[in-house]
């Protein structure tokens, strides 16, 4: 086999300095009961031609071809050529843990200088090296704000991702943390802080908002930060969409920042693997979950970067850990990392200014539901059509349109999210448009 | 004597930030085929940043020789063998990356319709189908991002089939040699830590056992092979003991890598394990991740499982989130699926008679570098080895040279170092796990690497201690890293 480099006299020389005959006499110890007796029910291996061709065949069973106007959470960016020719380098694709800094500077660095940057782009004093996703980043950052307070209770806006808040709750109940929501205004579609001043007791650890919200819409952060500091809480800013980051001011109220980093040249890829982040201020970072590289200097007096204020993690603290989270999304990070360093101070500024042109340019020609700002994503009502029966138009002309809402939000059941990044053409948005006609 | 390297040059390189100067850029956007808008009337100018302070501007070329300079710092499997004991460091095939990067793969959103995510739908079926078939158990998940995240799902899952027969219960079991993650994710689920011991065999203490298991243990996680690499053998009497008193048994899968085609957790009374894909499905821990934990459960638990789960609807798939005993969704989407190509990719490489051969070698592998070792370092655990063997440091220590300073100078020999410390239940441990992919020459190079610095401790422990003295970085200052904590770059 092409993956196993021994030749089959190798094997014989090496079983013999063994001293057995073959290689099953090293399992003889297996009591006969744990033991498989037949050979494992899977086809025998192939060539890698044949690993190609299924994998195309598979590809070819999905969307092709399609112009996609599908945001909420994931979105379709350029990746520049440059992404990817450095995470197919071996020296990044196929290291390990930095843990042995004298042989991991590369990695150190690299994750030294993302964790500077997500600073840079959040406003936050320390940044980690990453969490699984957007999802479980809010989710931690929740449990954080839970020991940094001391308290038991947490509120969410019903305007972040419903899938992030599903999460949430499975993370909180077995911690006995309350999860409520509040609303959203019908108008706006921003938090509604009157619900949320009216939910709030000096029990909250935490209130958590996303902006640009899950309807595109830049959020009342403020509002929402004035409440919670008045009762003793801290506020946990989401975001979905990074790109958004090159032109929204980054908030001075919230106290953690927890995000998904897909949109930083990171595939699709049906879900997964993206790069999720948590940044906050220098006060709470003892409680933070997740690696972190630090500066020091090496015994020669150069600089050197380590893992650093490991007391935190799994590996030293064990049950006192602060998270269980060991493996993260070191590469991926590392994706975003160039993307952050080939787009620079300019680029993600116009990069920025063009989503939101493409978005406002196909909004105008469609009437948004909400009245809220919004970067570059919207949601429309689909009148007296069906968004299915809209949606299927449009997948006869090749673009996959809006995401119809019912499914999260019952009450914009006659509504869909739409989004256009810098990748969506003129044409398209107008077939979109003629398509709600 | 050093035969494997010899010094080169590496160059030196800044920062980013101190690369930078203002005007350059590596970025050119299309022109817009639609009206530019101004910022501040859309969006209020209250909400518009003026600028992204201190973030980069460098040129394109610049831009590659910046990272390509700094892996040029880095070991990596490529370079080498990674005798990380627990962490099954194998070479990672190439056409893995290929095929996850086909377009219709990896650009295919995770809400476009199902009737055109088909072939997405259909790896994850046929992997989840194969993970089943492996381990042999009767439902998996691959919703769980790493095998942290894989034992919390586990843990919740045998968590909400407690409470369902009306008593969640409060304790989790945990072996003395169990991986941190074991105990983090325990606490997480909301359980409280018990340790069990091991005895001088190492192997759980069954008797020891016995007497703990009440009603308020949910379950005991286990390794197996545990962490020194030695089959449980009392695993089928273990798991007896827990679900006689109504408790479940969990698997860190890590060391799967041990039983493939040989053994089935889901045949020796395993309840719910993980593994991990970028330990013994191959896929790449890219410095520390991604990676990928699916979890495979017993009948008992499917009902439990996240959703959305995958549903057969006459030829086609779909996503089914209408299960209403699951603990809801551990994560956003499906889980990483870039990992599941890659995974899948392997074992359909492989086959079922290729992966036994995968354990077949590995499990060689180890016990040639035991038989070749023994003489030289202390082997406190005597029982026969699987995939990874364990050492201590304890001869070395009488010269005052400890398990970490051994591992610092095999860099010096060009090896990545071992696993250092680990287990705890061996004081000064060298944790060494070669995998199925290093050829006889490479583990030859290594053992004899060990068995020169074995030497030069007996010769020259301050050359082992000061160790290493070739890579362009020494020893880092750790203490002061996290005493006086510089986590990012700011300018003078």
């Amino acid at each position: 086999m092409r993956y196993l480099p021994k030749s089959d006299f190798e094997r014989c020389e090496m079983l013999e300095a063994c001293g057995v005959a073959s290689a099953e006499d090293l399992f003889s110890h297996l009591p006969e009961a744990v033991r498989l007796k037949r050979p494992l029910d899977l086809p025998p291996g192939v060539s890698e031609y044949e690993i190609v061709q299924y994998f195309r065949d598979r590809a070819a069973e999905n969307a092709n071809g399609y112009a996609s106007f599908l945001g909420a959470g994931v979105y379709s960016h350029f990746r520049p050529v440059l992404v990817d020719t450095v995470v197919a380098r071996g020296e990044f694709l196929t290291s390990y843990t930095p843990y042995q800094a004298e042989i991991s500077q590369g990695t150190l660095t690299a994750i030294f200088e993302f964790q500077t940057m997500i600073c840079q782009l959040t406003g936050m004093d320390v940044a980690n090296a990453s969490m699984y996703e957007g999802s479980t980043a809010m989710a931690e950052a929740a449990l954080m704000a839970v020991r940094v307070t001391r308290k038991g209770r947490v509120l969410v806006a019903r305007s972040v991702h419903p899938e992030y808040r599903e999460v949430l709750g499975v993370y909180a109940k077995p911690q006995r943390i309350l999860v409520e929501e509040f609303g959203y205004l019908a108008d706006a579609g921003a938090l509604d802080a009157e619900d949320l001043e009216s939910k709030m007791d000096d029990q909250t650890a935490a209130v958590i908002v996303q902006s640009p919200n899950f309807f595109g819409i830049v959020d009342r952060v403020k509002e929402a930060a004035e409440i919670a500091h008045r009762h003793g809480a801290l506020v946990i800013l989401v975001f979905t969409e990074a790109v958004s980051l090159g032109i929204l001011e980054p908030s001075a109220d919230a106290d953690i920042v927890a995000g998904e980093l897909q949109s930083f040249a990171i595939s699709p890829s049906y879900g997964g693997p993206y790069a999720g982040i948590i940044a906050t201020r220098d006060k709470y970072v003892r409680q933070m979950p997740g690696r972190l590289v630090g500066q020091t200097t090496d015994t020669r007096g150069n600089r050197a970067f380590c893992l650093t204020l490991a007391t935190r993690e799994q590996h030293i603290r064990r049950e006192k850990a602060t998270s269980n989270i060991c493996t993260n999304q070191a590469l991926i990070a590392l994706m975003a990392t160039v993307f952050m360093t080939v787009y620079g101070r300019r680029g993600l500024r116009e990069l920025a200014g063009q989503n939101l042109a493409k978005a406002h340019y196909l909004a105008s020609r469609l009437k948004p539901r909400f009245c809220g700002k919004f970067f570059n994503e919207f949601v429309t009502s689909t009148g007296d059509k069906a968004a299915e029966a809209i949606n299927k138009a449009l997948l006869k002309k090749k673009i996959i349109g809006g995401l119809p809402l019912g499914r999260f939000y019952p009450e914009l059941a006659d509504s869909v999210l739409l989004c256009a990044t810098e990748m969506s053409e003129r044409a398209d948005m107008d077939a979109v448009a003629e398509a709600f006609q | 004597m050093i035969t494997k390297v010899r010094p080169h040059l590496s160059p030196n390189e800044r920062l980013l930030f101190e690369r930078s100067s203002p005007g350059k850029v590596a970025y050119q956007l299309p022109k817009l085929d639609v009206p530019a808008v101004d910022p501040g009337r859309v969006l209020g100018s209250e909400n518009v940043r003026a600028d992204i302070e201190g973030f980069p501007e460098v040129s394109e070329v610049e831009t590659i020789r910046h990272f390509t300079r700094l892996s040029l710092w880095n070991y990596a499997i490529d370079h080498g063998m990674y005798p990380l004991g627990s962490c099954s460091m194998k070479y990672n095939p190439r056409v893995n990356e290929l095929v996850a990067r086909i377009d219709g793969l990896a650009w295919a959103h995770p809400y476009q319709p199902e009737r055109l995510a088909q072939g997405s739908m259909e790896v994850m079926a046929r992997l989840e189908a194969a993970l089943a078939e492996i381990t042999g158990m009767d439902a998996v998940t691959l919703q769980p991002a790493a095998g942290a995240h894989g034992e919390l799902t586990g843990i919740l899952l045998i968590r909400a089939l407690l409470e369902k027969r009306g008593n969640p219960r409060k304790k989790i079991l945990i072996p003395d040699s169990a991986h941190g993650t074991n105990p983090a994710t325990a606490v997480l689920a909301g359980y409280t830590v018990e340790p069990v011991r091991s005895t001088s065999a190492g192997m759980l203490d069954v008797a020891a056992l016995e007497g703990i298991v009440d009603p308020d243990v949910a379950a005991l996680m286990i390794t197996n092979p545990n962490t020194l690499g030695v089959f449980e053998e009392n695993i089928v009497c273990v798991a007896e003991i827990l679900h006689a008193k109504g408790a479940l048994v969990y698997m860190d899968g890590a060391n799967m890598n041990a039983l493939m085609g040989i053994a089935r957790p889901g045949d020796f009374g395993v309840d719910a394990l993980h593994l991990n894909l970028h330990k013994t499905f191959s896929t790449p821990h890219g410095g520390g991740g991604p990676g990928a934990g699916p979890v495979a459960v017993k009948k008992a638990l499917e009902p439990f499982l996240p959703v959305p789960r995958l549903r057969r609807a006459g030829k086609k798939w779909a996503w089914d989130y209408q299960r209403k005993h699951s603990i809801g969704r551990v994560r956003a989407f499906y889980g990483n699926f870039g990992v599941f190509v890659r995974a899948l990719a392997y074992i359909l490489a492989h086959g079922g008679p290729g992966l036994r051969n995968v354990t077949l070698d590995a499990v060689l592998n180890a016990n040639y570098i035991r038989k070749k070792l023994e003489a030289y370092f202390d082997l406190p655990y005597p029982a026969p080895n699987m995939h990874e063997v364990v050492f201590s440091d304890e001869r070395q220590a009488e010269k005052g040279v400890r398990t970490g300073d051994l591992a610092k100078r095999l860099i010096d020999y060009g090896f990545h170092p071992y696993t250092v410390s680990f287990p705890l239940i061996v004081p000064g441990a060298l944790m060494i796990e070669p995998t199925e992919t290093e050829s006889k020459h490479e583990l030859d190079q290594f053992i004899d690497a060990m068995i020169a610095i074995a030497g030069e401790v007996e010769r020259d422990p301050e050359t082992v201690r000061a160790a290493p003295h070739g890579t362009r970085t020494s020893r880092a200052d750790e203490v002061t890293a996290a005493r006086k904590p510089v986590l990012r770059w700011k300018s003078a």
